[in-house]
């Protein structure tokens, strides 16, 4: 393989890998606070986008403005959830909890493809077309896309470690009957988780929509990639999610490379091949 | 152990039900056999993910990928390779199972959601290979055609009314068996898993190798149900959209659901009342006009899943007609983790 070519690799993996990155994390936060995994967490990431397209192609509303909505739309959505399904089973089995999100992510799906069945896509958000890096390019969209994963994990870095709220979750990750005794509100962290998750999952639906387009089934594709990317890093773990969000879009893309075709084959096989040698994932805790 | 009273009533109705269905549906309303005969056979699926969910607290989101591996592999022997049709039962079934036993063996011990995910990306995959078809051997969107029908001796199975009992025929073996082995000593260790593995484990359930074994029997189930499909399906035709998709893995999911996981006979009317759905939905949609019925139907097994799950009205109903007293004498409380 020639140098070009691998550093041409190395920036689309990276650019796929952020949003599976962004997706790993929302699992996390939800994961951490109330131990359930979100199966509807593909969900937000399609909703994101399709807000999106709804904001920029029906209404012709300015690209900040539609951001804006679509985040606030899917937060909206992502707290429903919590309040008016998970709330009300939270104390069910996990099966049961599964089963619930299941469903969301399903009916969801099916309200989307009831306005519309076709992929929509909108154009590259402002910036060069293409930027030459050596003898690779890379799609000004890509520097949206790592740059705006960079800025979340930043945000979220911060909110974890310097704000009160943050550091109540942090306290229900690592034991949620005891964060009750000192006082924290378990109920409020498990909403906030929520919409958290729903915010995070919207801006990789926005980012990633002029790349690759957005249609109403590509939330489940998109949620196991992310999940792919959890097991990897380790359950639980917000750095593990990145490294392996990361992590997962460059095997995805040299794999793609010496597999052409199998894609999606190549993220489940590093699923399956991870739980059967090292379950707790690369950063996990056993 | 010989079955109670109440249950050899419900086995003698059943029977009788499966006898007269074609015998009522004649003519013009024959159609209703072939739509049952269908429902025949994902009841026999669904028995088999109702063993899993019910009693050994699994959830598989991808089991329409093992209904596929049955049916493509009698379809791919029978069609290219000349075998008997029957002969294609017993390398559908084992060739299902297998692919339960890979992905069980690594997610089994873990908890819940790593074969809940897991099942889900086995789903996808094969659906996506099974279309994308790159060793030309499953015809990809277009299919398999011209599947030969099922013969014993010199008896073919081509009618819908031979069809149904066929299919129902093999669907009360199976119900036999799944409640007889829900009787026997692994019925029980799975009970006791359901309660809790800790105290399974403590009386000397081996919990990993129960799961693993009932995993792989309900994949053997939907193997099986896929078999009966690729030589039972109208027309004697296969493609991926109607048995490898996502849908079906959550209509099956579903039935069980409905049902009320850990009732067999409550999958049995899951299943068939799933399969009413869609004629059910057609009426009512020529009613209101130029609605997509598919799409409703896909939202409502959604609702449904999340409804009865958050709601549990099963446990009300028998609440408010004073049916919640257990029967057996429950494990104490106070061993579960």
């Amino acid at each position: 393989m020639f140098p070009d070519q691998l550093l041409q690799f190395l920036l689309s993996g990276l650019t796929i890998g952020s949003i599976y990155a962004l997706i790993a994390l929302g699992f996390t936060i939800i994961y951490n606070t109330t131990g359930i995994i979100n199966f509807a967490q593909g969900e937000f990431v399609m909703l994101g986008g399709m807000f999106m397209v709804g904001c920029t192609r029906l209404l012709h509303l300015p690209l900040p403005v539609g951001m804006l909505i679509s985040m606030v739309a899917v937060m909206v959505v992502g707290v429903l959830i919590e309040r008016l399904a998970i709330r009300p089973a939270r104390h069910k089995s996990i099966v049961t909890l599964i089963i619930i999100t299941i469903g969301v992510s399903i009916a969801l799906k099916a309200g989307t493809a009831f306005f519309s069945k076709d992929s929509f896509t909108y154009p590259q958000f402002p910036g060069p077309g293409h930027l030459a890096i050596g003898n690779a390019s890379l799609p000004g969209q890509s520097l949206w896309i790592i740059g705006a994963a960079g800025c979340i994990m930043a945000a979220l870095w911060a909110f974890f470690h310097y704000t009160i709220r943050g550091k109540a979750m942090r306290a229900c990750a690592i034991n949620r009957e005891a964060a009750t005794i000192v006082g924290i509100d378990v109920e409020r962290m498990s909403l906030l988780s929520f919409g958290l998750s729903a915010l995070i999952g919207a801006v990789a639906g926005i980012m990633v929509t002029p790349t690759t387009q957005m249609a109403w089934y590509r939330g489940t594709e998109l949620g196991l990639k992310g999940f792919c990317a959890v097991i990897l890093g380790g359950m639980g773990s917000s750095p593990g999610a990145v490294i392996g969000g990361l992590l997962l879009g460059l095997l995805e893309t040299f794999g793609n490379y010496l597999f052409s075709g199998y894609r999606d084959a190549i993220a489940f096989s590093i699923f399956l091949l991870v739980i059967f040698i090292r379950p707790q994932g690369i950063l996990g805790r056993k | 152990m010989t079955p109670k009273r109440s249950e050899r009533i419900k086995y003698a109705v059943f029977a009788v039900l499966i006898i007269a269905a074609p015998l009522i549906f004649t003519g013009r309303q024959s159609y209703y056999v072939s739509m049952l005969a269908l429902a025949g056979i994902y009841a026999i699926v669904a028995l088999g993910l109702n063993l899993l969910m019910g009693y050994a607290g699994q959830i598989s989101l991808g089991h329409a990928a093992f209904f596929s591996i049955g049916a493509y592999t009698t379809a791919i022997l029978s069609t290219r390779l000349g075998w008997q049709p029957l002969a294609g039962v017993v390398p559908a079934v084992a060739v299902a199972g297998f692919a339960a036993f890979v992905i069980g063996l690594p997610t089994l011990k873990l908890k819940e959601h790593y074969l809940a995910m897991a099942t889900l990306g086995v789903g996808l995959i094969t659906y996506s290979l099974i279309k994308a078809d790159p060793g030309g051997i499953t015809g990809g969107v277009t299919g398999i055609i011209n599947i030969p029908p099922l013969a014993i001796g010199g008896f073919t199975f081509d009618s819908d009314a031979s069809q149904f009992y066929l299919i129902w025929a093999v669907a009360f073996l199976i119900f036999a068996l799944s409640s007889n082995i829900i009787d026997s000593r692994i019925g029980r260790a799975l009970m006791a898993i359901h309660k809790s593995e800790v105290s399974a484990s403590v009386l000397g359930v081996n919990v990993f190798s129960c799961k693993l074994q009932v995993f792989v029997l309900s994949g053997m189930y939907a193997g099986l149900g896929g078999f009966l499909y690729a030589h039972c399906s109208p027309m004697y035709y296969l493609n991926p959209d109607d048995v490898s998709h996502f849908v079906l893995s959550i209509k099956l999911l579903t039935m069980v659901v409905i049902g009320g996981m850990g009732s067999m006979w409550g999958a049995l009317l899951g299943a068939v009342g799933l399969s009413i759905l869609p004629e059910v939905l057609r009426m009512l949609g020529s009613l209101l006009h130029g609605v997509n019925t598919t799409d409703i139907e896909m939202a409502l097994y959604g609702l449904i899943l999340a409804v009865i799950m958050i709601a549990s009205p099963r446990q009300r109903l028998k609440k408010l007609l004073g049916l919640d007293k257990p029967r057996r004498v429950e494990p104490p409380k106070n061993l579960e983790k």
